[in-house]
């Protein structure tokens, strides 16, 4: 009953950095960049939230959508004034801007909500115990993964059915083949930003939901193994994502249920430095092809 | 002078300078394609041949000089601007997305234009390229390379160019396929498709063309009809091997 128990805290775990991880790599695929700052656009869109739901007065609802709405611009602003201008340069230059995005935000953070850490408040997600034979669970935890799947169903729709999805995949494989098809690269690496954005948001509710303690620091630690799981599936790769996310709560939760709660965290990352010497990619990526 | 020749000219090309970095590839060319002819720009690797096409299509800018297509300045678009206005590229070492299927390569490439126009090119293609048709639902990367220059020739012509411009389409190619593209080449400009061609395979190119520009280390050396620079003497030597 305890494994079984650890196993679905895990997937919730799991599920929430998998959620987190679809905007690293999708980000990565397509703009061939690390967004560091996605771990603090979560924390952005749960405080947004959290005003939605303790000072504004919306239904929970509505607030998850006001948060989504705010990250959405958030990460198309973001994308626009700080990595667009920089398309053409190192991607070292990028990679430091992306750091410095983080700390801009979280600063920020800092200015309007303060260093003290609010308490995120209870919605229908996380209000309820559910019992399930002799297993019983917090709503959260089925929640986070029930809406993990949906994600994961309806992303994987989206690239390979709709004329923005497939776009996106064009410009990954190949940006200078797909502006000859007409396709706007900017437009749809836009796109992809906001795509990600929204997905930081109910990250970012879903955390506090099961982890209810929010301060402008809350999205880094998260976004670093969101990242660490996005590289273990195989960066770049959407169900590569959705594995290592899924993947590295279990260990987490495992490796503190069953071996220490103090090495927790540093397990995750052994378990990745273990995989990248076996497969550099990888669980989930594909080599690199020479281009003849 | 022809005929045609006397009308405006379709693609415009006017003192172009093309530079990467601080290297000087393009040094002020010019060159005119009209309605239904085939131009081909031959010479050695390194010449500037692809950088002059990659320029026209819009995936780099001239640093001074101008692109005009049927009259309209498009030099300074960017190429996803210039596809619809009906100029296409089919780029070297085709680019098809090897992920995708050959009916989503071909979708692709009719992007710009509005969905319901599409089902009835996609015809237009599989009937010229019954090959595609075999393999529609293929992955692209597993094509074999002649197979993959069609579909990247198909996946050009989806956006219904007025014209379009072939980048090395027998690079890598079996003798025996060189020939069946540049086949492909005639019989598109048959059906009225207007084609800069650059080619390294000088004889071939040469063959088809009704006039060609020479180039050299990025200046145009020599121009003419086709058949006039088969037999030119210079040309021979230095890219016929004769």
């Amino acid at each position: 009953m305890i494994f079984l128990d650890n196993l679905i805290n895990g997937l919730s775990l799991g599920s929430i950095y998998a959620i987190i991880a679809l905007g690293y790599t999708m980000v990565y695929g397509i703009a061939k960049m690390l967004n560091f700052a996605h771990g603090d656009v979560i924390m952005i869109g749960a405080y947004i939230a959290f005003c939605g739901l303790q000072y504004w007065g919306l239904p929970p609802v509505v607030a998850i959508l006001v948060a989504m709405a705010v990250c959405t611009l958030l990460g198309v602003t973001i994308e626009g004034l700080a990595y667009r201008p920089l398309r053409q340069a190192a991607s070292l230059a990028v990679l430091i801007t992306a750091i410095g995005m983080s700390y801009l935000l979280q600063n920020i953070a800092l200015m309007i909500w303060g260093a003290n850490p609010k308490s995120f408040p209870r919605t229908f997600i996380n209000n309820s115990i559910l019992r399930l034979g002799g297993l019983s669970m917090s709503s959260a935890t089925v929640f986070t993964i029930l809406t993990n799947i949906v994600v994961m169903v309806v992303l994987n729709l989206f690239i390979s059915h709709t004329k923005l999805g497939k776009a996106m995949r064009c410009v990954s494989e190949d940006r200078g083949a797909a502006e000859l098809m007409g396709i706007k690269v900017n437009r749809t690496i836009s796109a992809t930003f906001a795509i990600g954005s929204a997905l930081a948001a109910i990250a970012g509710v879903l955390l506090c939901s099961s982890y209810p303690i929010l301060q402008p620091t809350t999205g880094s630690m998260p976004g670093i193994k969101a990242f660490t799981a996005a590289v273990f599936g195989g960066i770049g790769s959407i169900p590569g994502a959705m594995l290592g996310g899924v993947l590295l709560g279990v260990i987490e939760i495992f490796g503190k249920a069953y071996i220490s709660t103090e090495l927790g965290d540093a397990l995750v990352f052994a378990v990745l430095i273990v995989v990248l010497l076996v497969k550099p990619t990888g669980l989930l990526g594909k080599p690199v092809r020479e281009k003849v | 002078m022809t005929e045609i020749q006397q009308a405006a000219p379709l693609l415009r090309v006017n003192e172009l300078h093309v530079y990467y970095g601080a290297i000087h590839a393009i040094k002020g060319i010019s060159l005119e394609v009209y309605e239904n002819e085939i131009v081909t720009l031959i010479g050695a690797n390194g010449a500037g041949k692809s950088t002059t096409l990659n320029t026209i299509a819009g995936l780099l800018k001239p640093r001074q000089g101008t692109v005009e297509l049927n009259g309209a300045v498009i030099s300074g678009l960017g190429a996803s601007k210039i596809v619809p206005k009906g100029l296409s590229l089919c780029p070297e070492g085709r680019r098809i997305f090897q992920q995708m299927t050959v009916r989503e390569n071909l979708e692709m490439g009719a992007f710009t234009r509005t969905p319901g126009e599409i089902p009835a090119s996609l015809e237009e293609m599989f009937q010229r390229f019954p090959r595609l048709k075999e393999r529609e639902k293929q992955i692209a990367g597993t094509l074999s390379g002649g197979e993959q220059q069609m579909l990247a020739m198909a996946r050009a012509l989806m956006s219904r160019p007025r014209l379009l411009m072939l980048d090395e389409p027998s690079m890598g190619l079996a003798p025996i396929l060189v020939e069946q593209i540049f086949d492909i080449v005639k019989e598109l400009h048959d059906t009225g498709v207007t084609i800069l061609l650059v080619e390294q395979n000088a004889q071939m190119a040469l063959a088809v063309a009704d006039r060609a520009y020479v180039m050299e280390t990025g200046t145009i050396t020599m121009q003419g009809p086709a058949q006039e620079l088969l037999h030119n003497d210079a040309v021979q030597k230095a890219y016929l091997g004769s």
